[in-house]
């Protein structure tokens, strides 16, 4: 994992480098370290990560969008219970939307799911953005910033998969139905892989160690930013 | 009694919601700076804690289970909690203006903290009672505090270490929580 520097290239249209930079210069999880109870606890394998990076990304979406909207109506005295409101009627739609849908998935993640409500990275972007601008440019930052999590929530469901089972890609049949079942790619069959990557101990010391190697990288600006998995 | 305890002894150290359940991880990469600042926090969101776990249970039970309402858990959880600590505030102004002082800019943060959500999810998914949900609370909140300030007197000596440049602030406190988590691990097996 690693954190790509933004090139400030002018000829990058405006709506390109929003997105972008919500999505990598200013990634939610890796640069601004928001949102890490669900990045640590729900990355212990590719399929919980990429439900929870859905489920955010429509809670992130669908409330700045709302507010961008509806934005000129909501006194500034009382705009954080509003935004905490609207948020939380999108994350009650995504909890019964997964139980209709997903709901082998969302017994795993359940708690992390409705625990979306108190993301600081989502009350962060619309009280920074969605608040003050038009809904085009709330819909890109917000589908940035939903990109730049899901993407550091899924490279560390990856690594955290691969060094705890040896497998990528279990289970994916509970987000996507039966024909996800052959998907699964078993990397390293004989072994039991190294168990303390699923336990939470893993978590915190894989996630610090990727953000310690990113730094690194940074700062010798490699030229293309390589994946590192610490051993 | 024996039952309490466990529940009491679980929430506190074996699933301690800072470690093991990843709950409430801002206040604690945030405010764990110094030894005084973390304890006052602790205290803060204990309080919070304990008291909008238990009006949420009441007001889960007595209103939205008779009223058919149920899916409309989050949304009224999340009004308890910023009620409280709106209350919690009020209160702490006019009894102890010095704590107030003292706890001022932290009381707003304590509704994004998503342990104080949790607890009150997680004993509703347990399916608890009230004395029991007060119990769970005050465990888990004593258990948040006692992270809190471990970790805090930690750090002081993490700020003297030789740590490598690219590994200094984050990361380094995210791979020692990973060591304290693994130590925090050896509890596990003395009560579910």
């Amino acid at each position: 994992m690693s954190k790509p520097a933004i090139s400030s290239d002018p000829a990058v249209s405006s709506e390109v480098s929003t997105f972008a930079s919500a999505a990598f210069a200013r990634n939610p999880a890796w640069v601004q370290l928001l949102g890490l109870c669900p990045l640590l606890a729900v990355s212990n394998n590719v399929v919980n990560a990429l439900g929870l990076s859905l489920a955010s990304a429509f809670v992130l979406l669908g409330s700045n969008c709302t507010i961008a909207v509806i934005r000129s109506w909501i006194p500034s005295y009382a705009r954080l219970p509003c935004f905490v409101l609207i948020i939380a009627t999108f994350t009650t739609c995504t909890v019964l939307l997964l139980q209709a849908f997903a709901f082998d998935l969302y017994l795993r993640i359940t708690l992390f799911v409705q625990i979306i409500v108190t993301n600081c990275m989502i009350v962060g972007r619309i009280e920074a953005y969605a608040s003050k601008q038009p809904l085009p440019k709330a819909f890109l930052d917000a589908a940035g910033t939903a990109c730049g999590f899901a993407i550091a929530l899924l490279a560390l469901g990856a690594i955290r998969e691969l060094i705890g089972h040896g497998t990528l890609f279990a289970g994916m049949e509970l987000l996507f139905g039966p024909t996800a079942l052959s998907w699964q790619l078993t990397i390293n069959p004989n072994e039991q892989g190294l168990l303390i990557a699923t336990l939470p101990p893993g978590a915190f010391i894989i996630a610090g160690l990727l953000l310690g190697f990113g730094n690194a990288l940074l700062k010798m600006r490699a030229p293309v930013p390589t994946s590192r998995e610490p051993s | 009694m024996t039952d309490l305890a466990l529940i009491l002894i679980g929430s506190l150290l074996v699933n301690n919601f800072v470690l093991a359940q990843f709950l409430g991880l801002c206040p604690f990469m945030g405010v764990t700076r110094d030894y005084e600042t973390a304890l006052a926090m602790g205290f803060a969101t204990a309080f919070v804690l304990t008291l909008s776990a238990s009006l949420s249970h009441l007001a889960y039970h007595g209103l939205l289970v008779p009223l058919g309402l149920t899916y409309l858990n989050i949304i009224v959880f999340i009004v308890i909690i910023a009620s409280a600590v709106q209350l919690t505030e009020l209160f702490l102004r006019s009894v102890s203006p010095l704590l107030h002082t003292a706890l001022g800019i932290y009381l707003p943060l304590i509704t994004t903290n998503c342990a104080v959500l949790g607890v009150a999810l997680t004993s509703l998914a347990q399916s608890l009672s009230f004395l029991e949900t007060v119990v769970f609370s005050i465990g888990a909140a004593l258990g948040f505090t006692l992270v809190l300030v471990l970790f805090a007197a930690m750090r002081e000596r993490l700020d003297g270490a030789g740590v490598p440049a690219s590994f200094r602030g984050a990361p380094i406190t995210l791979v020692s929580a990973g060591i304290m988590s693994l130590a925090f691990m050896g509890f596990s097996g003395f009560a579910d």
